[in-house]
């Protein structure tokens, strides 16, 4: 049933200030398919699945859905047309429990709020579909992971037969990643059509069918996945050839001189339950250590805590010999940790203030950016335009709002500023989540350009072929603990997947 | 027995306290849905200033009278509040600058006065004042009697409306979308719920129950208008929202309280208590400072219900 025409977009045009996010999309999308949107950070994927869901209005073009040309003015005509979408951006009300998220705004409940019977649905929606998520939970003690969960829920909760997943897997690990692919399949079996948006290349190429590429707000070219490989994909999204090459260390990794040393880590999560149990772990002088791990495995309350974001229960984080006060942030800024968090624009960055204001962030109080108490705005301004410049990101102006930002440039916006202050440590959570392959490989070689220049630095990834390709050791987390940690030159992929699913380590030397 | 000094004050706190529970729900709702409401005071006024128009020119039987008057102050309110949800949710207006004009255009120096100057309001006491009933002729039961059998009927409404909105904020869809709207409305709309006609709706819900808590001052309190004659109790409502963590329940509690305070000037007065009164005047005020600085901590807010987008116009094309 792949030949009937879901849906067909034609000469999309979509203007914001200062960009053209879609200028002339021509897209078309078959009934039962699973169909790839491939671009890099800013060539107008999101805007384009926002226009189909109804959340923005095209300036021009037209889009028809079975055949008949269709106009949405919200999100609710495109829902009850049967299109939804689960954002990038998560749209999840913090303080609601997950079961109540999954059901707001659904036309079929009941008046009355019946909370057990809406739970147990929930429940089995998630059972049916493989998603582990207790559907009591609050949104805001959810993992990034887990709160992803939500949103697909939400969507197969409405019956929508168009899904959008803008970036899905970007939070999700290999094994939950094949799980949704399955979940994919099996929704495209019972005729449903799948837009799935990604970086990922070996992804996209397992799983759609067919892939159209974006670049700079324009089609490119669709394509049939069976007919193209990963290298045509990427010079078709960069308009150039792209070499997939291992970054090359020039210093090597220091272990024995300590800059990080974590002694016995305990700590609560956001429910008050135990979530590190006496973690020990140093980084060393030029040293990439990645810390490999399913999601919720403690990793986030890791990052935390040595970022002084969080308190310990037990044990210490110390730099350079120096122990760091637990849950003081700004003694961890004063003792050289920077920090890369899971969760850029809430946690990273203010989102609704500038790309320069944000820059200065951290080191507004140096005696560079501020006298007196006042800030010196003619040096924020070319200091951040320098950082703009040197860090390769696509914005308007440095006055420009960073949540108006595309994902990746978001991400360059967050590690220009955390660069800027000269750590001696780096936390970086999942730093190259949701950004293209130009720009992945830009933050992999700033992460490699300052390990060589001393920075230990802690990678906190759950794309193992990030953590093999970059890290000097690799350190498992399961369930609040470190299970292992290898050397880079001895790991090898099944041991550490087994072992991020909570095998014992037996079977290797 | 009913003359204790306590029991007199626990009467007179729920008959004071009324008025500041009426326009605290009121802000309860508006504020549920993400519109800050510095207009209370404002809306009260114009809700009182009606209220004893309508009382004044209204015929038929004396319940009539008294029915007819409420609803119109709480259309009044209703109307003011129209204003609010224009000026905040369609014009995107900044939500504090937009209640504290309303409270300034039709307060004690504006609207409401020139209103009871037209109609020649003040001339005249309210004849058919909102009277305390009897019920079930236990008014003079010992304790029992003056707490729960000896109020106005607004007072008995203003009961059942707690329960009805504890019900309807978490007990049903329309409640849950509502908090939705409130909390991210972003969300709320990728789920198709309509923020504009949530926020409207509860804004201008908010202002009729405000409308109804001026008109218990014009109609039962003092029974003839005053200019200004609320003397800042839409602010002790505003105090009163965040006091309740922005739950029906809880602002009850917070409600009588306060009118525990306002009344403890004339309780005490009758009993020639010698306590200077404007610092007794003044008590509520000051407490609502301090309640202001001791809730208004990022755990108070962030954990206790204060709702996300409280005061944040909500645009769509933005992330
Ligand atoms: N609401 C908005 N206001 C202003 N500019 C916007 C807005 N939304 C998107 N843009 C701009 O439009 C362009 C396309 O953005 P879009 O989010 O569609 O890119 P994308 O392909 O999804 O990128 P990424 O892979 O980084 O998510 C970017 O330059 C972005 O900054
Ligand atoms: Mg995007």
């Amino acid at each position: 049933m792949t030949n009937t025409i879901a849906v067909q977009m034609s000469g999309v045009v979509k203007r914001f200030p200062g960009v053209v996010a879609n200028d002339g999309v021509e897209f078309e999308l078959r009934r039962g398919e699973v169909h790839a949107l491939l671009g890099e950070n800013g060539a107008g994927k999101s805007t384009l699945s926002n226009i189909l869901t109804g959340l923005y209005r095209p300036d021009e073009g037209t889009i028809e859905l079975n055949g008949a040309p269709v106009s949405f003015s919200s999100p609710r005509d495109a829902l009850n047309a049967g299109i939804g979408m689960v954002h990038q951006h998560f749209r999840l009300v913090e303080t609601f429990s997950v079961a109540e998220n999954v059901v707001l705004g659904n036309p079929d409940t009941a008046f009355l709020l019946d909370t057990a019977a809406i739970n147990e649905r929930v429940k089995e929606l998630a059972a049916r579909y493989d998603m582990a998520v207790d559907p009591e939970a609050r949104i805001w003690q959810l993992s990034v992971g887990e709160q992803q969960r939500v949103e697909i829920l939400k969507v197969l909760y409405r019956g929508a037969q168009v899904l959008i997943l803008d970036e899905p897997t970007a939070v999700l690990t290999p094994i939950e990643a094949d799980a949704l692919f399955r979940t994919l399949r099996a929704m495209t079996a019972e005729g449903r059509t799948v837009i799935f948006i990604s970086h990922k290349l070996d992804e996209v190429m397992a799983v759609s069918d067919r892939i159209t590429v974006l670049r700079g707000g324009r089609t490119v070219g669709t394509v049939d996945t069976s007919t193209t490989n990963k290298r045509d994909l990427a010079s078709m999204m960069v308009g150039r050839n792209v070499e997939f090459t291992r970054v090359q260390r020039k210093t090597p990794a220091q272990a024995n001189d300590v800059v990080l040393h974590v002694e016995n880590l305990g700590a609560h999560d956001d429910r008050g339950r135990d979530a590190l149990h006496g973690i020990t772990l140093t980084v060393g002088r030029g040293e990439i250590v990645g810390i490999a791990g399913v999601a919720g495995n403690g990793q986030r309350e890791l990052a935390e805590v040595i970022a002084g974001m969080r308190h310990t229960t037990t044990g210490s984080v110390s730099v350079e010999g120096k122990i760091l006060q637990s849950g003081k942030a700004r003694a961890a800024i004063a003792g050289g940790v920077a920090h890369v968090p899971e969760d850029r624009l809430h946690t990273g960055l203010a989102a609704g203030h500038s790309v320069e204001d944000n820059l200065a962030l951290k080191s507004y109080r140096s005696s560079l950016l501020s006298r007196f108490g006042l800030l010196r705005r003619q040096a924020m301004r070319d200091g951040a335009t320098e950082l703009v410049e040197r860090y390769d990101v696509k914005t308007p102006s440095t006055q420009t709002a960073v949540r108006l930002l595309s994902g990746g440039n978001v991400q360059k916006v967050l590690l220009a500023r955390e660069f800027s202050t000269g750590p001696k440590v780096l936390i970086a959570a999942s730093p190259t989540r949701g950004l293209d392959v130009g720009a992945i490989e830009s933050v992999r070689e700033r992460l490699v350009e300052a390990a060589d220049g001393g920075l230990g630095v802690l990678l906190i990834s759950e794309d193992l072929d990030e953590i093999m390709s970059l890290a000097d050791r690799i350190a498992v987390m399961y369930e609040g603990r470190i299970v292992a940690v290898i050397p880079a030159d001895k790991a090898d992929r099944e041991t550490i997947g087994l072992l991020m699913g909570g095998s014992q380590l037996e079977a290797t030397s | 027995m009913n003359n204790s000094l306590l029991i007199v004050i626990l009467a007179s706190a729920i008959f004071y306290g009324t008025p500041l529970l009426f326009a605290a729900l009121g802000g309860v709702f508006t504020e549920r849905s993400g519109v800050l409401n510095l207009g209370v005071e404002g809306m009260m006024l114009i809700g009182g200033v009606s209220g004893a128009w309508a009382s004044q020119h209204i015929g038929g039987s004396a319940w009539f009278t008294v029915f007819a008057s409420i609803l119109v102050a709480m259309f009044a309110g209703g109307l003011t509040a129209l204003l609010h949800a224009f000026l905040c949710v369609t014009l995107k207006a900044n939500q504090t600058v937009a209640g504290l004009s309303i409270t300034i255009f039709a307060g004690a120096l504006g609207l409401s006065s020139y209103f009871a100057n037209v109609w020649k309001v003040a001339a005249h006491p309210v004849t058919r004042p909102i009277r305390k009933l009897d019920v079930l002729g236990l008014a003079d039961a010992p304790v029992v009697g003056p707490l729960l059998f000896n109020h106005t009927i607004l007072t008995y409404v203003s009961w059942v409306l707690v329960a009805a909105s504890s019900f309807y904020l978490f007990r049903t869809k329309t409640g849950l979308q509502l908090r939705a709207v409130g909390e991210s409305p972003q969300t709320a709309d990728a789920m198709g719920i309509n923020v504009v006609k949530y926020r409207y709706f509860h804004t201008v819900l908010g202002g009729m129950l405000a409308g109804i808590g001026g008109a218990f001052y014009s109609l039962a309190i003092v029974s003839t208008w005053v200019d200004g004659l609320t003397k800042g109790a839409g602010w002790i409502a505003i105090a009163l929202v965040i006091f309740g963590f922005w739950r029906p329940d809880l602002t009850l509690v917070g409600a009588y309280l306060f009118g525990a305070l306002q009344s403890l000037g004339t309780t005490l007065k009758a009993r020639s208590f010698h306590i200077s009164g404007d610092l007794l005047d003044a008590l509520p005020f000051i407490m609502t400072i301090v309640v202001l600085v001791l809730v208004s901590s990022r755990f108070a807010h962030k954990r206790l219900g204060a709702p996300a987008a409280l005061g944040v116009p909500y645009e769509r094309e933005e992330r």
